[in-house]
């Protein structure tokens, strides 16, 4: 039985190999015509360039001392030069035509690729790591683009090399031909021999390598805390284990790996001095009829070139294998599933009135876990529903079904009466304003980051929405007042004035619906109760989730659900949960303590 | 390149010995075509077939002894780079270990990281190149240059003028194409950015409905990266063509003066061999050189990228000048220390400018603190607060007056011997991955088991360590991403404790935890005897029981003392208790 599963195992590998083939070639496709170009320029290139020594070769023969056939020899004078124009202005729009092909692949796939960033389910994002997904777009796609693309016209060529030079040696000589053929299994044996061992230490070296990067990225990432705890001298005597283990086998690696060369330029030498002696004794004793001296030249030009393509061919086929693995993990993202469209009927929700209704929904992350269960909620246009609870008690969810970043398992939601997913994606989403606690900003401008929810806003509109949200005056003092860069990772803003800035998006848009998680945690509490004000102000009349910690923030909301493990425990207004003396009562009592 | 070429002396034995066996391969390499041409005069025209099989052996002898030498050329070259760049982590790990605070935030650690990485691989691998390429194939085209000569000058005047056309071609393109392969990087930098932050900013995006707009910024940095891309290897591809043209010329005429030669008998067939032999060596060399070029200065600018890390001097230490107080006389402190009890931390007119910055993040601040007090430090968001106990430790140094810690001037005190004293837990909480045991280790090592299920007690942390499967040995994953924010902040704080510090400094470091839980934790808290404590917060809740606050605004003292007193003097102090308050009723 367990055999039977590795066997499927094994033809699934084989199948998803196979399908990963076919969506390249579907790529290829678009440049059909550009494919089979560049295929017969590099078969053209490949037979001229065999030609040159055989026409060399023929040349020599005319140079006999006081009897040169001048006439022939500027006749093959010519030719070369002809021959080498056509190949170098071949080879040349061969170039351009695998770098156009290659980057327009790479350009098509990227391109795809972000487009299916924006509509995968968030389901299947919150399930893979930021790294991972950045290096399938960019590293995999380079390398994809690099082994495949390119390697398989190194590939092509090497193969056609091997295939024209014997052609050409056996239209020479077959017997000489033998003697190269015998030797070419020496180089198979030490190419593979050789690229063995170094894939092993390489494996070898790669883990120590990732494992000295973990602890490079946690020591060096984190060297204020270091510092803090003179953890120096510790982390320098970890770093020198791990350096000295990574050394040796890179040492090894390094080692085998350089041995390729040397060693294949040995067995070109066999083969050069095979041809050399055969070469010479045939001419000797046919009396150079078997064999010219100018036909033994070619073939010792043929010789010293012989393990090239050998090599080339030995070198692409690990990276063809590293590339096919690479477009296994691009493909494997650019198929899959993605969030449905908006169903035919869905309507546009123009102005929002803001009556939520929860029917019955039931919710989880995963199936074996449950989460929220026949959850039933019904709030009027224009009334401010808080959240409150411990942490991972399922606050965050309740926003995520509310976005539509996630669907309910079972039950509905409704927005003024229409199931929300009869509402098209946009309205919906244009519908709520969020801040949430993990502030996001994008590589750009103080003033593109506050004006994403309404790219055509004025000057105007959004100086008042920073007023309102109290960002104004600090953004006024950055180096370049709104026109400041920003970036994720620039820092530079503290915590706080990121949150003021997600503040500033939302007071822009005015939308009907507001989400606010944790909108203001680090924001200390004066400008916090300013903000409050200005939230009260947008808040009213409109629909409001708010989730907080800082129960002061939310004692005036219509209704307060409190909720643990999932579920919703208690519901109601601040007086009725303080005079049910339940979870609530002892949560709010508790900050005075 | 100094640093980089430094560590190379380590391995002088190794750096001469690997070009030297290289240079004797090259050598037999070059003697082969004359090898060849002497089978075809001698052997060939006399029909001496003894003598083609010596002329053989011969050339296998010459292959057998150049894999031998090349082979122990290889191992040194790889046992010179791999232990340069192993000394060049180590000391670079070292160095970065030194960095103070100022210098962590001017460089930043993600850069930090990737040249202690990728950076000093590529110098591993530039290191290996040039001690195995470097000289053999400048040398193999000068010799085969030579060897052509030597067979007739005037014949192989060509080789005078392939050689430098051949340069001239490789050096142009290269001059051409490298800077515009670092554009090539630049661009695909950004592209990466671009897809980081696509990913990051998912939900906010989705939420704005901003999908297109992200995608058109995208595409526009996916055009502009291809474009570029195809503009290089239009002429990058150029390389191969015009160097096959001019080494195809060169032979063109070697055929030409060759029958010339032949003809009037100056020259002989075999001869002419070994002439276009040369030619072609030259041309597989010279593309080697073009690649090697391409990975040296790939690993030059890595290498000084790697320098530009060990420039950095560090200001981590106690001043020169003063060091002798600090070594050579350590029982001073102790006096100092034990004398100054009423001062035991003192601020005198401190100032404080972070590099890089025009405006002050703190201005003037004076106060001193008693042993054993607890001080409560409350604020405005970027008022100051932080940069204030950062002080304490000497992670930054104040630009103007004096920190005093015992007594002692915190510029001139030992770094490890000061930090010691200090258990920090910063607001961002960061644990290591290995165990939950080892992490509370790094307070200190000379904890028992029993003291550390204190220190989790104290900290509110002892009910959920005791559910970890293991509990004291519970696995940590890297960041403690297996840890919720709350259970990371108890922890950082157990850590703390474990330092069994003298002054213990809590920066904002319970908002992640309800009031319950923090209520706890303070009570707990401050029932630890002798600890001079720092709580930094935004909830007068959290400091109203302190021995003294201290109120900042903008960088200043808004107002010192006890909570009462303070609700009298400090209208900011009032203002901010009464938001919290009211809400409260």
């Amino acid at each position: 039985m367990n055999n039977s599963k590795i066997k499927s195992k094994k033809e699934s590998n084989k199948e998803l190999k196979n399908n990963t083939i076919k969506s390249v070639l579907h790529l290829i496709g678009k440049h059909k015509i550009h494919a089979a170009l560049s295929l017969l320029f590099a078969l053209l290139t490949v037979a001229f360039t065999l030609y040159v020594p055989i026409l060399t070769g023929k040349s020599i023969d005319y140079m006999i001392e006081g009897d040169t056939d001048w006439k022939n020899i500027k006749k093959i004078i010519i030719t070369i030069a002809v021959l080498v124009v056509l190949t170098i202005i071949l080879q040349w729009i061969m170039n351009v035509i695998n770098t156009k092909m290659t980057y327009a692949v790479v350009k098509d796939i990227r391109a795809k690729a972000i487009r299916k960033l924006q509509n995968v389910p968030l389901s299947y994002l919150d399930t893979q790591t930021q790294g991972d997904l950045v290096s399938r777009v960019i590293a995999d796609v380079d390398q994809f683009a690099d082994g495949l693309l390119l390697g398989f016209a190194q590939f092509f060529t090497g193969v056609m090399t091997i295939i024209g030079t014997l052609l050409f040696m056996i239209s020479i000589n077959i017997k000489i031909t033998l003697v190269v053929v015998l030797v070419t299994p020496l180089s198979f044996f030490v190419a593979s021999f050789i690229s063995k061992k170094t894939y092993s230490m390489f494996t070898k070296a790669t883990l120590k390598r990732g494992e000295q990067t973990g602890f490079i990225d946690e020591m060096i990432g984190n060297l204020k805390v270091v510092k803090a705890y003179t953890h120096e001298d510790e982390a320098i005597k970890q770093f020198d284990k791990l350096n000295d283990d990574l050394a040796k086998y890179s040492l090894k690696a390094l080692f085998y790996s350089s041995l390729t060369n040397p060693s294949t330029r040995f067995v070109n030498g066999l083969v050069y001095a095979g041809v050399g002696v055969f070469g010479a004794i045939l001419i000797v004793t046919t009396g150079g009829v078997g064999l010219t001296v100018g036909q033994l030249s070619s073939f010792l030009s043929y010789a010293n070139q012989y393990t090239k393509p050998f090599n080339e061919i030995s070198s692409v086929i690990t990276e063809l294998q590293n590339a096919i693995a690479c477009a296994q993990r691009i493909f494997e993202f650019l198929e899959a599933p993605e969030i449905e469209k908006d169903l035919p009927d869905a309507i546009t929700l123009s102005e929002a009135k803001g009556d939520v209704t929860f029917d019955d929904v039931s919710f989880s992350y995963l199936p074996e876990q449950r989460l929220i269960e026949h959850f039933n909620l019904d709030v009027k246009a224009g009334s401010r529903i808080a959240i409150v609870g411990p942490t991972g008690c399922g606050k965050t969810t309740l926003i995520n079904l509310l976005m539509r970043f996630y669907d309910p398992v079972e039950g509905r939601i409704l927005i003024d009466g229409h199931e929300n997913n009869h509402i098209t994606m946009q309205s919906l989403r244009h519908s709520f304003g969020m801040v949430l606690q993990e502030t996001w900003l994008k590589n750009a401008t103080v003033r593109e980051n506050i004006a994403m929810g309404k790219p055509d806003a004025t000057d105007e509109e959004i100086i008042a929405a920073a007023k309102a949200a109290h960002s104004h005056s600090f953004i006024k003092r950055l180096p370049k007042g709104y026109d400041t860069l920003i970036g994720e990772e620039l820092g530079g803003l503290s915590q706080g004035q990121k949150q003021l800035l997600s503040i500033t998006r939302v007071m822009l848009c005015l939308p009907p619906m507001l989400i606010l998680d944790e909108a203001t945690s680090s924001i200390d509490t004066i400008t916090e109760r300013r903000i409050q004000k200005a939230f009260l102000k947008l808040m009213e009349g409109r629909t409001s989730f708010v989730v907080a910690h800082r129960l002061s923030t939310i004692k005036e909301s219509d209704v307060i659900l409190v909720m643990k493990d999932g579920n919703v425990i208690e519901q109601g207004s601040h007086d009725e949960l303080i005079v049910q003396k339940g979870f609530y009562y002892n949560l709010y009592n508790s900050q005075f303590n | 390149m100094n640093k980089v070429l430094g560590q190379l002396k380590f391995y002088r034995k190794e750096a001469v010995l690997a070009p030297l066996f290289k240079l004797l391969e090259a050598t037999f390499e070059l003697f082969v075509p004359l090898v060849m041409a002497a089978i075809v005069d001698n052997g060939i025209a006399t029909g001496n077939k003894a003598y083609i099989l010596k002329q053989g052996l011969l050339l296998i002898f010459l292959g057998v002894i150049g894999l031998c030498a090349s082979l122990t050329a290889q191992f040194f070259a790889a046992k010179a780079a791999v232990g340069v760049a192993t000394r060049l982590r180590h000391e670079m790990f070292s160095h970065i270990q030194s960095f103070s605070f100022t210098d962590i935030d001017r460089i930043g650690t993600s850069t930090l990281i990737t040249r202690i990485t990728s950076d000093i691989n590529q110098v591993q691998n530039g290191v290996n190149m040039v001690l195995r390429l470097l000289l053999r194939s400048p040398f193999i085209v000068g010799g085969a240059c030579i060897m052509a000569l030597l067979i007739d000058v005037k014949a192989s005047l060509i080789f005078l003028i392939i050689i430098p056309a051949l340069t001239i071609v490789v050096c142009v393109i290269m001059k051409i194409t490298i800077p515009l392969y670092k554009k090539v990087q630049m661009r695909l930098d950004e592209l990466t950015g671009n897809t980081r932050e696509n990913v990051a900013g998912v939900r906010v995006i989705r939420a704005f409905n901003n999908e297109q707009i992200q995608v058109n910024e995208f595409d526009a940095n996916n055009e502009a990266l291809s474009s570029i891309q195809v503009f290089v290897g239009k002429i990058s591809g150029l390389m191969n063509p015009l160097t096959y043209l001019i080494v195809n010329a060169g032979i063109a005429v070697l055929i030409y003066k060759g029958a010339l030669y032949i003809d009037s008998g100056r020259l002989t067939q075999g001869q002419v061999i070994a002439l276009i032999n040369y030619m072609s060596q030259i041309l597989v060399e010279l593309i080697k050189l073009a690649n090697l070029i391409v990975t040296v200065t790939k690993a030059v600018a890595c290498a000084n990228r790697v320098e530009e890390v060990f420039n950095v001097t560090t200001d981590d230490l106690p001043d020169r000048a003063n060091i002798k107080e600090t070594t050579d006389n350590p029982d001073e402190f102790k006096v100092k220390e034990s004398e100054n009890d009423d001062k035991y931390i003192e601020f005198e007119n401190v100032c404080l400018t972070y590099e890089g910055s025009s405006d002050e993040a703190l201005s003037d601040i004076s106060f001193s603190v008693k042993k054993g007090q607890t001080v409560g430090i409350i604020g405005g968001t970027g008022c100051g607060k932080t940069s204030l106990v950062h002080l304490i430790p000497g992670f930054y140094k104040a630009t103007k007056g004096t920190v005093r810690i015992g007594g002692v001037d915190v510029k001139q005190w030992n770094m490890e011997k000061l930090r010691e004293k200090v258990g920090i837990v910063m607001q961002k909480a960061v644990l290591f991955s290995g165990t939950i045991k080892e992490n509370l280790l790094w307070g200190s090592d000379d904890n028992t088991d029993r003291q550390l299920w204190e220190w989790l007690d104290i900290s509110q942390s002892k009910e959920f360590v005791e559910g970890k499967n293991g509990q004291l040995e519970a696995s940590v994953n890297a960041g403690g991403k297996n840890f919720s924010g709350g259970q990371r902040q108890r922890l950082t704080i157990a850590r703390a404790l474990a330092r069994k510090p003298q002054i213990l400094i809590l920066d904002d470091s319970s908002s992640a935890l309800d009031y319950a839980t923090d209520a706890k934790l303070r009570t707990q808290i401050n029932a630890l005897e002798n600890m001079t404590v720092f709580i930094v917060s935004q909830r007068t809740s959290s400091i109203s029981n302190a021995d003294m606050i201290i109120v900042l605004d903008d960088g200043k003292i808004a107002g010192i003392g006890k909570h009462e007193e303070l609700l009298d003097t400090c209208p900011l102090y009032k203002e901010i208790h009464m938001t919290q308050v009211s809400d409260i009723g």
